[in-house]
């Protein structure tokens, strides 16, 4: 009998190699169908209109010169009374039979607000609301006395701003009821699961709601269910009988659909002369929109610091509510944590490398750490390049290193594969997942054809349905485990019902047999063969069909988690003008078992220049005045382009203590460490550190003491 | 967008018949790169839009010994490979590259790049170019991080967005257009762009139915050069821009020109800067000092502190750059 577990390392034919997407050439050459290019016969537009004030309660709305547009099919609106506690808030949407007319109708609409008070200020205190949280271990007393008599404190405020997700594809579906039931093209990260997010707008039950999304634009945790435009959308189609795409616009997009939240704080770490860390003592303000929100649990990776205080008041604001931005709480927990760490080794006057590998005792994995520094230190030349904080060479260009430690888990979630092995050698698997744009589909096929020992060409992958037995959302990196261990568990049931049929006809023992190369061979005289055809062939008239899940029968744990990495920055600073380059960045990550070498690269690739981008440039700016987001567009949201995320490189650690652990998510974790390297190789760079992310030039000039004006 | 008149004339007479006597009734198309955005975004909401492509007076570059003339629907792209233009203006050169997208270098054009509008945040937001409410700038007390530190006393924040016109300003050019009767008039470059006073004003000194139809640029023997300071090394904004030009006799510099961008609600012609470094050797210190004097008498908002130091740098830089010794950054 064929075995569940992972091949060894010896075994394996694809897993682990380079494979280009499969869906690829259909992406480059715009075949690909995405949410935002269904288009169906009688299809009606929808177009919204927000609300332009950070709080007010609608006193009047009236939408019947909307209505009387020529072309407009139906309007939704909110009722008088509704608060409005954010700029964006959706109170009117129109579907019409073109997009223009639609938008032409959203002008008439005529919207009569009480005008209330607001705030967008993330980072006055004064402006706190609720109780705080406190954490402190042991005791407050142990704190403190902890600090007291500690041989070195070191003090520093950190903060990074709010960002929003900014997906390529905005937000939206389409959705058409046929028949009585309805149709979905949604642009989620949960088909599986999206249906219950529309029953009640659509007035039936999830068995008659069939969802579809082949590919799409990027969710980075913004894309679960139908929200509220979706909803909107169902109850249009439904009001109107005919199809109805309803498309977030980009500037509703970037101020509705999904926001990280800010953090910002004062931090103290205490330490030994030696480089040891004592103690931590952290002071958070923390705001993810009106309900305030709470800074992560810190320090970050370091977590055994035996010395812990940690305080964090929300702060409320008027601006559009957080979401799970790809590693939640992560990105902001490393910038602060491994800045203030770097800042201790710097008053130390003790190399930050030298300084992380001392206090790696307080991570969950040493060993891995130790092996990733080395190993990104020598990717970057850490050696020769390394100077201490503030580079002393003349001229404006400063350079400086900076490093990262991050965490994640990632085991895979509930996930079932349908799976159907045709007596012509034909194979068809189906899983309710969805691919990101990660390379989900691929990887899928890459586990069948490995189990079954043929080509990826002769799989035919069918994801992106609830139509097919369901898998979890994709979030928390969860997804690459899910599939690759139920696609596993299928593909191994029905390559033991073929191996049963092959035993008689060659006369060979089933534990000696071997599918590999299209064959399946006797392991000890691989002359006694027979083709994967043929082998199909036996089975006669009717296909087989097997049910995998990610937790197999026979008990085969297939999936892990618990990854870390570490990326390193090399950064130059332009301390007369505060421009900030990234030269290079190099990534050491691990994630278990690697399915698909080039594409786990690329997500590695992605996270890094996803870093830049909110190290850099990326920034949700509220008006205090009007309490509008005031870049809601791709012009001042800015995101880094080619010319600006410099040499990256990537190594993924493989191997004996990697490899063995399973399939574990890679989805998250390379882009939590960016902001932390960069803003350390920032300070390395000009002798300060620069609190707020992103880095910009008026922060770094400020942090440099040159922001002012001539007289 | 709304829905409008789509005019295609031939000529610039006819053009210029089919525009609208006040402002917004009706607009000119050249590239679209600003215009199109604008209509989608319903800043812009014309009842006609009077397109040039056809109109071949205004098209193309040509010099003879004394000046370039460069047609209004020249595209970046065209100024870009010119080789007077790369002769002659560096300053122009780098400004035109500086626009970073090769879509827009090769679809937007010489006069939409002066005659585009502001991008101020609050403009583009629909609240106006003056960005009042209830007869108070949203600008003083809103986020002002790339708005104007010189020129602000009021009512206008917005910093002109034209990378040409510094280098154009600084190179002494001309700009020529052309009315209803076919009455052209000669408009020094300096002297085309206005702080308007009311919403009703724009921020260029055409008429509502005059169209820009060239560009006049002398040929001298003027160091020239432009610096700029960007976020981001693909498209984006410059921070700040400078643009100057000198005579340089050995190592002195005369009859200098310094302009700044992205600083003022118009491109900002610095005289004082000129006049010190004006008879001086160019060194690494009259540069320094010609951007120190430079940022004199700037009047930051909240936020735009910051722009007074680049403004600093830049002029250093430009001036540098303009003597073929430019920093290497
Ligand atoms: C993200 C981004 C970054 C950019 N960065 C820069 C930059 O760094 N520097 C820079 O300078 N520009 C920059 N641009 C702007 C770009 O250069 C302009 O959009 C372009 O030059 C406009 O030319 P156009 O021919 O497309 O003008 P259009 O969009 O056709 O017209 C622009 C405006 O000028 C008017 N107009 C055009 N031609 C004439 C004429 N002959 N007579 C009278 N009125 C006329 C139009 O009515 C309209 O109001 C950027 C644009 C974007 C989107």
């Amino acid at each position: 009998m064929a075995s569940t577990a992972w091949p060894k390392p010896d075994q394996r034919q694809l897993l682990g190699k380079r494979f280009d997407r499969l869906d690829g050439p259909a992406k480059a050459s715009g075949t690909a169908k995405y949410t935002h290019d269904t288009n169906l016969p009688n299809m009606l537009f929808a177009k919204a209109l927000w609300a332009p004030h950070g709080a007010a309660k609608v006193s009047g709305i009236d939408v019947s010169a909307a209505k009387a547009v020529n072309g407009v099919a139906q309007v939704w609106s909110v009722e008088p009374g509704t608060e409005v506690n954010y700029a964006g808030t959706l109170v009117a949407v129109v579907a019409a039979s073109t997009e223009e007319i639609a938008r032409e109708a959203v002008n008439k609409i005529k919207v009569e607000y009480e005008v209330l008070p607001h705030n967008v200020d993330d980072r006055d205190p004064a402006k706190v609301s609720g109780e705080p949280s406190k954490k402190e271990v042991p005791d407050a007393a142990g704190v403190d006395e902890a600090f007291k008599s500690a041989e070195v404190v070191s003090e520093g405020y950190y903060g990074a701003s709010p960002i929003t997700h900014c997906c390529l594809e905005a937000h939206g579906q389409a959705a058409e009821f046929r028949g009585g039931d309805l149709y979905v093209w949604a642009t989620t990260q949960n088909v599986s699961g999206y249906a219950g997010s529309v029953t009640d707008a659509a007035g039936v039950p999830a068995s008659q709601v069939h969802v579809e999304c082949q590919y799409m634009g990027g969710g980075f945790g913004s894309k679960f269910g139908a929200d509220q435009w979706g909803q909107i959308c169902v109850q249009l189609a439904k009001q109107t009988g005919k199809p109805v795409k309803f498309m977030l616009d980009r500037d509703q997009e970037l101020m509705i659909a999904g926001a990280r939240p800010s953090v910002y704080g004062k931090v103290r770490v205490a330490a030994k002369k030696d480089g040891t860390v004592t103690g931590w003592d952290s002071d958070m303000l923390a705001s993810g929109g009106k309900g305030g929100g709470k800074a992560p649990d810190m320090p970050y990776v370091f977590t055994g610091v035996p010395v812990i205080r940690n305080v964090s008041r929300g702060v409320p604001v008027n601006r559009g509510s957080q979401r799970a931005w790809r590693a939640p709480g992560h990105p902001q927990n490393c910038l602060i944590t491994m800045s203030a760490l770097e800042d201790m080794a710097a008053k130390l006057g003790m190399d930050a490398l030298e300084f992380f590998m001392k206090n790696l005792q307080y991570t969950g994995r040493p060993d891995v750490y130790r092996d990733e520094l080395t190993k990104a230190a020598e990717m970057i030349d850490y050696g020769s390049k390394a100077h201490p904080r503030g580079d002393p060479t003349a001229g404006p260009i400063k350079r400086g290193l900076g490093m990262a430690l991050h965490q994640w888990g990632g085991g895979g979630h509930g996930s079932n594969c349908d799976l159907t092995v045709n007596p012509d050698g034909s194979v068809d698997a189906k899983i309710g997942t969805q691919d990101l744009g990660t390379g989900t589909r691929t990887v899928i096929g890459i586990v069948v054809a490995e189990t079954l020992g043929i080509p990826l060409e002769r799989v035919k992958v069918n994801i992106g349905s609830n139509a097919y037995p369901n898998d979890g959302a994709s979030g928390g990196s969860t997804t690459v485990g899910g599939v690759s261990s139920s696609a596993r568990d299928a593909a191994t049931q029905a390559l033991n019902i073929v191996l049963d049929k092959v035993t008689p006809e060659l006369g060979v023992p089933v534990d000696r047999l071997v599918a590999r190369d299209g064959k399946i061979f006797d392991a000890d005289n691989p002359s006694k063969s027979m083709t994967w055809e043929k082998a199909c062939s036996l089975l006669g008239q009717m296909p087989i069909n097997t049910k995998g899940s990610k937790d197999p029968k026979d008990g085969t744990k297939l999936t892990e988690s618990g990854v870390g990495g570490v990326q390193m920055a090399d950064v130059s600073v332009d301390i007369e003008t505060g421009v900030a380059r990234i030269n290079e960045m190099v990534a050491v990550q691990d994630c278990g078992l690697i399915v698909n070498l080039k594409t786990a690269e690329s997500q590695v690739y992605g996270g890094m220049i996803m870093g830049i981008t909110y190290a850099l440039y990326e920034e949700a700016i509220y008006d205090p005045v009007t309490g509008r987001m005031l870049n809601p567009d791709m012009e001042f949201y800015k995101l880094a382009g080619l010319a600006d995320v410099g040499k990256l490189k990537v190594h993924m650690m493989t191997g004996p203590g990697y490899d063995d652990r399973g399939v574990i998510g890679l989805g998250e974790p390379p882009v939590i460490s960016p902001g932390a390297a960069i803003s350390n190789a920032i300070a390395n760079a000009i002798g300060v550190r620069v609190p707020i992310m992103p880095f910009t030039p008026d922060r770094v000039l400020a942090a440099l003491g040159k922001g002012g004006a001539v007289a | 967008m709304n829905s409008f008149e789509y005019a295609n004339p031939n000529t610039v007479e006819e053009a210029v018949a089919l525009l609208a006597s006040e402002w917004d009734e009706t607009e000119v198309l050249a590239g679209g790169t600003d215009l199109v955005t604008s209509m989608k975004q319903w800043v812009a909401a014309p009842k006609r839009v009077v397109s040039l492509k056809n109109i071949k007076d205004l098209q193309g570059i040509e010099a003879d010994e004394k000046q370039v003339r460069i047609g209004a629907m020249a595209t970046l792209a065209e100024l870009i490979e010119n080789e007077h233009i790369q002769k002659h203006y560096p300053a122009l050169i780098t400004a035109a590259r500086g626009v970073g997208s090769s879509q827009i270098i090769n679809q937007g054009t010489v006069g939409g790049d002066l005659c585009q509008r502001p991008r101020c945040w609050y403009y583009r937001a629909g609240l106006g170019l003056l960005a009042q409410q209830n007869g108070k700038s949203l600008v003083k007390d809103g986020d002002n991080r790339y708005h104007a530190i010189f020129g602000n006393d009021g009512p206008a924040y917005f910093v002109n967005p034209s990378s040409l016109a510094p280098a154009l300003i600084a190179l002494g050019a001309t700009i020529t257009v052309q009315g209803p009767q076919g009455k052209s008039r000669e408009i020094k470059a300096g002297e085309f762009f206005q702080t308007p006073k009311s919403e009703s004003e724009r921020e260029y000194g055409l008429q509502p139915n005059e169209i820009l139809t060239h560009v006049t640029v002398p040929i001298s023997n003027l160091k020239n050069a432009t610096y700029e300071v960007r976020e981001r090394q693909g498209l984006d904004w410059p921070l700040v821009a400078a643009a100057v030009a000198f005579n340089l006799d050995g190592e002195t510099a005369s009859d200098v020109r310094v302009v700044l961008g992205h600083v003022a609600p118009v491109p900002w012609d610095v005289p004082s800067a000129a006049k010190a470094l004006d008879g001086k050797n160019v060194t690494e210190e009259s540069a320094a000092e010609c951007g120190e004097t430079a940022a004199t008498g700037a009047k930051p908002l909240s936020q735009n502190g910051y722009k007074a130091q680049l403004v600093r740098v830049a002029v250093k830089r430009a001036v540098l750059a303009a003597t073929g010794k430019p920093m290497e950054t």
